[in-house]
């Protein structure tokens, strides 16, 4: 890339810190990874091919990053058999932001990791499903299901836009 | 994507809103934007705190190539911009500060940020030349932007005092090439430290002007500037 990095981290940054926020809660966990993910892509930048996506190569950066914080929560805390992503508790921005990110915890898993990269991060429904598994079908399902119970939850309207492909 | 609403101490590469027209391959990929920002608020302050952080994790691993931030000033708006080795550019909103940032990625490093705490030093200086109470830079300056005989001349003109001035055909002779009055005003008009570096002092031979990089009037102002304090 070419372009100042600055740009990259102002169109994106709302969108990166979602998408940790999503997969992680929110917290030190979630900023932790978006700051591994700012550093790791500013370190990176200069090589980006020009014409890539810098949205979704940024939250596909988040998401090993986010992986990264889940394996250092999992080596601190009990054994666990698998490494599910689930969001620790404990996080808490505050005020009115508190809701939505408690529903998008209390969310099934693949709900939420779809919310996580494909509502929010615009990553495909294809990339999405070979990400966390199932079909791309599947994935549009989740998403639908995903927002609506947040909406329903937490705001008013229904599943109308968002990602649709 | 400039945001002069921001004056004080930060200029924002903005979003244009429309991300997606500049990324092909996924077109839809940012659509959900507008939703999130309802749906997915982010609290007051929450991206300011994690940018902070990320200027000063960058710093600490050496990938800070091009810091900048900007400041207001009687001559309106100036955009700083520094490398590791020193100021490197300072310009006018005439210039279009994208437009400058874009150049600055492209000929030094795409690894800009805003990092107005990286240029205290230099914004205080510069305020306090407005302000009447400073004579002469006493900062790092890195001339990498230019080469050959625009960077000496550039680098000859702090010799210029306070409140002076100097034709572009004294300029050519100090610097010993008499016969190079054209290319001492090619030099001045693409000095990358206007003010740091004083191209504000030189003028036509016969008392006119001459061009500025931040317009006529902003000439006028630093000389009138220098001329009263």
């Amino acid at each position: 890339m070419k372009q100042p990095f600055e740009q990259a981290v102002e169109r994106h940054g709302g969108t990166v810190l979602r998408v940790c926020r999503a997969v992680l809660g929110p917290g030190p966990d979630a900023d932790d990874a978006w700051s591994e993910t700012f550093v790791a892509a500013l370190r990176a930048w200069p090589e980006l091919p020009a014409d890539a996506n810098a949205e979704a190569w940024l939250v596909r950066v988040a998401r090993r990053k986010a992986i990264d914080v889940i394996r250092a929560r999992a080596r601190h805390a009990l054994p666990a058999a698998d490494l599910p992503e689930r969001p620790a508790p404990g996080g808490d921005p505050g005020g009115e932001e508190r809701t939505v990110w408690a529903a998008v915890a209390a969310l099934p898993e693949r709900q939420r990791l779809v919310v996580a990269y494909h509502y929010l991060g615009g990553l495909p429904h294809a990339e999405t499903a070979a990400l966390i598994g199932g079909s791309a079908a599947a994935v549009r399902r989740a998403a639908a299901d995903g927002i609506r119970s947040l909406r329903r939850a937490y705001g008013a309207g229904e599943y109308t836009n968002g990602a649709p492909r | 994507m400039t945001d002069t609403t921001s004056k004080t101490d930060t200029t924002r590469m903005t979003d244009t809103t429309d991300t997606t027209a500049a990324e092909p391959g996924l077109p839809v990929a940012a659509a959900a934007s507008t939703d999130d920002a309802d749906l997915f608020p982010l609290e007051t302050g929450a991206l300011d705190r994690l940018r902070a952080r990320l200027v000063e994790r960058a710093g600490e691993h050496g990938l800070l190539d091009v810091a900048y931030r900007t400041i207001d000033t009687p001559v309106g708006p100036l955009l700083l911009a520094a490398t590791q080795a020193g100021l490197v550019r300072v310009a006018f909103e005439r210039e279009g500060f994208d437009a400058v940032l874009e150049a600055l990625a492209a000929k030094l490093s795409p690894r800009v940020l805003r990092a107005p705490r990286r240029l205290d030093a230099v914004a205080a200086e510069v305020e306090e030349y407005f302000a009447g109470t400073r004579r002469s830079f006493d900062l790092p300056l890195d001339y990498g932007l230019s080469a050959g005989f625009r960077q000496l001349v550039q680098r000859w003109l702090p010799h210029i005092g306070y409140g002076k001035t100097r034709s572009y055909r004294e300029v050519a002779e100090f610097v010993g090439s008499p016969r190079a009055v054209r290319a001492v005003g090619s030099a001045c008009a693409t000095n990358p430290l206007p003010v740091v570096v004083p191209c504000h002092r030189v003028l036509r031979t016969d008392g006119g002007l001459g061009g500025y990089i931040g317009g006529l009037d902003a000439k006028e102002a630093l000389l009138s500037l220098e001329a009263a304090a």
